[in-house]
């Protein structure tokens, strides 16, 4: 089901964010939606609003920095920044998926061998 | 969590910054689309779908962001104001019924807090003990001691750090005070040196007395702060005035502050205006029993141990002194002021929590009433997506919202109720001036009404759906598919009103039947029509044989007032004061373990009788003639004379006591002069004029001039030889009665007007359930007529329903009175706890209070015209 989807993987959102502000700067709501819709291919987010709850959280918790901006086209529109702690989130985090996927990946290794 | 209350408070800018991000991001995805070819209108459109539910969103975000249950709570109470508005006349009856409830446990533990919970107003009062003679409890000269024996305690104790006194048998209005303004009578109490620093009181102005002071008769006097306000308005340099008392002038050194009431902890129904020095010297010794005594136990001393060192104490003190009938009694002053109070305290207590468990009942079923007719509404809202533990949690709100309203009301009426209380000087209860609401009472309110709210809220919000509830979305006019359940749960609701008003009926029943039981007891005396004034003879009178002539002239002057049928002279008048000593008859002999009877004395002149009422059973009465040159004479009552001669004829016996030898003259009926409860005891009434021994005199006049009308006239007559006579003096013997009585009129207005009210509640109960049932079975009702049934037949039929209810009530409220009414037993009188007469007549009552209430739906129900009733499915 597209909710479960989205919930099971709300940490993973959270991850995806962050790496997309930092790999990009400063990027507002929709061109971080873009971003993941098209790598993930559309798995992660079931319509585009849910991106705004994901991003509210971050910035309650002090990972990212919201700011009112400009677009290319002379649009305001509200740009989203990575902060200082929200980096280090994002180092701690990716050392957990890394070492938690070698785990997997040796079992899954075991698994196949025999 | 900063974040979250800002974001919280400031829910509008939030909104509003989201609204326009969600516009922006709209506008950017619009673009994208029509970059790819699409026009700007089917761009817009596909943007929005593609974004999803608006509102969807806009809520996850606000939760999201915010505090969810501080929203939540936020909405319900907007939502609840909004029904609540709606529904004005549950909402009007629901405030006011709470309201009237809560007011009434706020007073009731007002009442309570400062009768029996406050400490005294005094440093330390739990370590303050109260150490009396142990002798019988209602006389006081058994329960005092002489100034030699408590010199002796003093000096001796080792458990009580201090022990101070004050003198117990200070006359009512004994300090007549004159010169500038009006003549008046004061009430005056001699206390020892150390009995205001014992109790950690200091004068407001001025000082205390010094141990000088209270060698002697030095002439110094303290003012109580309510007579310095009242007399002397508040002026600040009362200090160094000089005051008249009794011709005597006597200098104000000091005023008590206004929070030390001495009448309050130490003579309820009083009121006190002077302190006076205390000489302890041999002359106040030889008084005999005079003292009462305060005392302070030492730090790390128990009671107990107190109690034991006063028992061994008193052996040695006996035998020194010589007096057979000395045995202290220590115990805790706090017990000994409120002890009394407590069986009376707990039954109002216990009362107003069954009323508060009747107005739960009755709000309980009301509710449910509504939730019936609300289970629309609440289907839509479940179908809409709340979850069931919302909706619970959104009765409770109004639940709690009602109770909350009602609360303000019922502090209002417990603030008013607490005020008149305070200042019923009717009411002789001790600390009853110290009455009042407090922040106390104000959590106390706050929580019963918390209480309230979640209790009666918790069976309706328990009747709510939990999930398809689609019958109730069909247009079915009966509403309510769980009907059988309701209805079930709302009997069981009223059938429990019934039976707790049952209990407060059957209690407040049986306290009437006291109260009216000690009224109706034959006192002894008639008090109407008769009244008392103060008319001692000035120092002038100096001999006897003044005073005697004085007698002779007042008495003359005031018969010879027109509308004065009888006067007489007395020293004590009935429930107030009284002192006892050992007589026996002169032919019996007396041993230690034969000891004579302890009997009540009284000095009276001739007319008394007449004036009070009291019957004269055999011999004469005393006349003008026994005076200092006449026999040695005196009048008994039935008991003294059953006590001494029993099968004798008493007349012309003579009795002995101290050294004096009387002969009766006469037998008088027994009168009640301790309490209207207790019997009289044995009394012997002594001529004025052959004896001195007497320090006030009272003037009793039986007469039919109202009481308006007698002062002044009174005041005339004796204007030749008493000019001086104070104002505020005549008090009627019903007024002395009535103030006997006060404590246990006060317990039992308050338990009938409990009672009333549950009365009102239960039958309210009743009358909205057998309403709501044949709203119910309208239908049924119609068929039943149209096949032939009589409008009687369908009266009776519901009246039937209703006493069916009632009868379940009354079953088990009769079966809890019986087992309940045994904790009355110390309040009663002249009734048993399980009275017949009583159980019967509230019986009645409520039978027929549940068939009015049946009444009026059934007089509806057999008005129903069949033709509507059946075609209204």
């Amino acid at each position: 089901m597209a909710e479960s989807k989205s919930d099971i993987l709300q940490g993973t959102l959270d991850l995806m964010v962050l790496k997309t502000l930092d790999a990009m700067g400063p990027l507002h709501g929709y061109g971080v939606a873009r971003r993941i819709e098209q790598l993930s291919e559309e798995a992660l987010l079931v319509n585009q609003g849910t991106i705004y709850l994901c991003l509210v959280r971050l910035v309650q918790r002090g990972w990212i920095k919201a700011e009112w901006g400009t677009s290319e086209n002379n649009r305001k529109a509200k740009y989203y920044s990575i902060s200082k702690a929200g980096r280090k989130q994002l180092i701690a985090e990716t050392a957990n998926w890394e070492r938690v996927s070698g785990v997997i990946g040796k079992l899954l290794q075991l698994g196949a061998r025999s | 969590m900063g974040a979250r209350m800002r974001a919280f408070f400031r829910t509008s800018e939030f909104d509003r910054d989201f609204d326009a991000e969600l516009e922006s991001h709209v506008t950017m995805l619009a673009e994208d689309h029509i970059r790819r070819g699409m026009t700007p209108k089917e761009a817009e459109r596909s943007a929005r779908l593609e974004l999803g539910g608006l509102t969807q969103i806009r809520e996850a975000h606000r939760e999201v962001r915010g505090v969810p249950f501080l929203d939540a709570l936020l909405q319900d109470l907007r939502y609840t104001s909004r029904t609540l508005r709606r529904d004005a006349g549950f909402t009007t009856s629901a405030i006011l019924i709470v309201g009237l409830g809560i007011g009434a446990s706020s007073t009731i533990f007002s009442v309570v807090n400062a009768l029996l919970i406050r400490p005294l107003p005094f440093r330390g009062p739990g370590r303050l003990v109260w150490i009396a003679n142990d002798g019988n409890e209602g006389d006081l000269s058994n329960q005092t001691v002489p100034v030699g024996p408590f010199l002796d305690l003093r000096d001796q104790t080792r458990s009580l750090s201090d022990v101070a006194a004050y003198y117990a048998f200070y006359g009512v209005g004994d300090n007549k005070m004159t010169g500038d303004g009006e003549p008046e009578r004061l009430n005056g109490v001699p206390v020892s040196q150390n009995f205001f620093p014992l109790l950690g009181v200091q004068p407001q102005l001025g000082r205390s007395f010094t141990a000088e002071e209270c060698k002697g008769n030095h002439p110094v006097v303290l003012l109580s702060a309510g007579f310095w306000k009242r007399r002397f308005a508040s002026d600040p340099g009362i200090v160094g005035r000089k005051l008249t008392l009794n011709e005597r002038p006597f200098t104000v050194i000091g005023v008590m502050p206004a929070s030390f009431d001495f009448g309050s902890v130490f003579a309820p129904g009083s009121r006190f205006d002077l302190f006076l020095p205390l000489p302890l010297t041999p002359e106040v010794d030889r008084m005999g029993n005079t003292l009462s005594m305060i005392g302070r136990l030492n730090p790390g001393v128990t009671v107990q141990q107190a109690r034991a060192e006063a028992g061994v104490l008193s052996e040695a003190i006996r035998v020194r002194r010589n007096r057979d009938d000395l045995r202290f009694k220590v115990g805790l002053l706090e017990e000994h002021v409120r002890g009394r109070l407590r069986p009376a305290l707990f039954v109002l207590v216990c009362a107003v929590g069954v009323v508060m468990l009747i107005v739960c009942a009755n709000l309980s079923n009301l509710q449910l009433a509504r939730t019936a007719t609300r289970q629309k509404e609440m289907a839509i809202r479940v179908a809409l997506g709340a979850g069931r533990g919302r909706l619970v949690r959104q009765m409770l709100t109004e639940s709690v919202v009602l109770s909350c309203c009602a609360a303000v009301l019922g502090l209002i009426l417990a603030a008013a109720g607490t005020r008149v209380l305070a200042h019923l000087d009717a009411i002789s209860l001790p600390l009853r001036e110290s009455v009042h609401i407090e922040a106390g009472a104000l959590g106390f309110t706050l929580l019963v009404a918390v209480l309230t709210g979640l209790v009666f809220g918790l069976l309706p919000a328990l009747q709510v759906p939990a999930g398809a509830v689609h019958d109730s979305m069909k247009d079915a006019t009966r509403g309510s598919s769980g009907g059988k359940r309701h209805n079930w749960i709302r009997a069981a609701l009223v059938i429990s009103e019934i039976a707790f008003a049952c209990v407060l009926l059957v209690g407040a029943g049986l306290l009437i039947r006291s109260f009216l039981r000690v009224l109706d007891v034959n006192l002894g005396f008639r008090p109407e029509r008769a009244a008392a004034l103060r008319i001692d003879a000035s120092s002038q009178y100096s001999t006897q044989a003044r005073r005697n002539a004085y007698y002779d002239e007042a008495l003359r002057l005031v018969k010879s007032v027109p509308g004065i049928d009888a006067a007489g002279l007395t020293d004590v008048l009935p429930l107030g004061h009284n002192r006892s000593w050992s007589a026996g008859a002169k032919d019996q002999v007396y041993s230690r373990d034969h000891p004579p009877p302890d009997v009540f004395v009284r000095i009276v002149s001739d007319g008394y009788l007449k004036a009070m009422g009291i019957p004269l059973l055999a011999g004469r009465d005393l006349t003008e003639r026994d005076n200092a040159s006449g026999k040695p004479v005196m009048l008994i009552n039935e008991t003294l004379a059953r006590t001494l001669w029993r099968g004798r004829d008493p007349i012309g016996q003579t009795a002995t006591y101290v050294d004096v030898d009387r002969q009766v003259a006469g037998v008088v009926g027994d009168v009640r002069h301790l309490a209207l409860e207790q019997g009289s005891g044995c009394e012997m009434y002594l001529p004025i004029r052959q004896t001195n021994d007497y320090f006030s005199v009272d003037l009793v006049v039986r007469t039919s001039l109202p009481p308006a009308a007698l002062a002044p006239a009174v005041r005339a007559a004796l204007k030749p030889i008493e000019p001086n006579l104070p104002a505020n003096e005549f008090r009627t013997l019903q007024q002395l009665v009535d103030k006997a009585v006060s404590p246990r009129r006060f317990v039992v207005l308050l338990l009938a007007g409990f009672a009333a009210f549950a009365l009102i509640l239960a039958s309210l109960g009743i009358y909205g359930v057998i309403s709501y049932s044949v709203n119910q079975r309208t239908q049924e009702i119609g068929i039943r007529m149209a096949l032939g049934a009589s409008a009687g037949d369908l009266q009776a039929r519901i009246i039937l329903q209703t006493l069916g209810l009632a009868a379940i009530g009354m079953l088990i409220g009769v079966t809890a009175s019986w087992i309940l009414t045994r904790a009355l037993s110390g309040l009663l009188f002249g009734v048993t706890s399980t009275d017949p007469v009583t159980f019967l007549g509230m019986l009645i009552i409520l039978t027929v209070v549940a068939s009015a209430a049946g009444y009026f739906p059934a007089r509806r129900a057999s008005q129903v015209d069949p033709i509507a009733a059946l075609r209204a499915d």
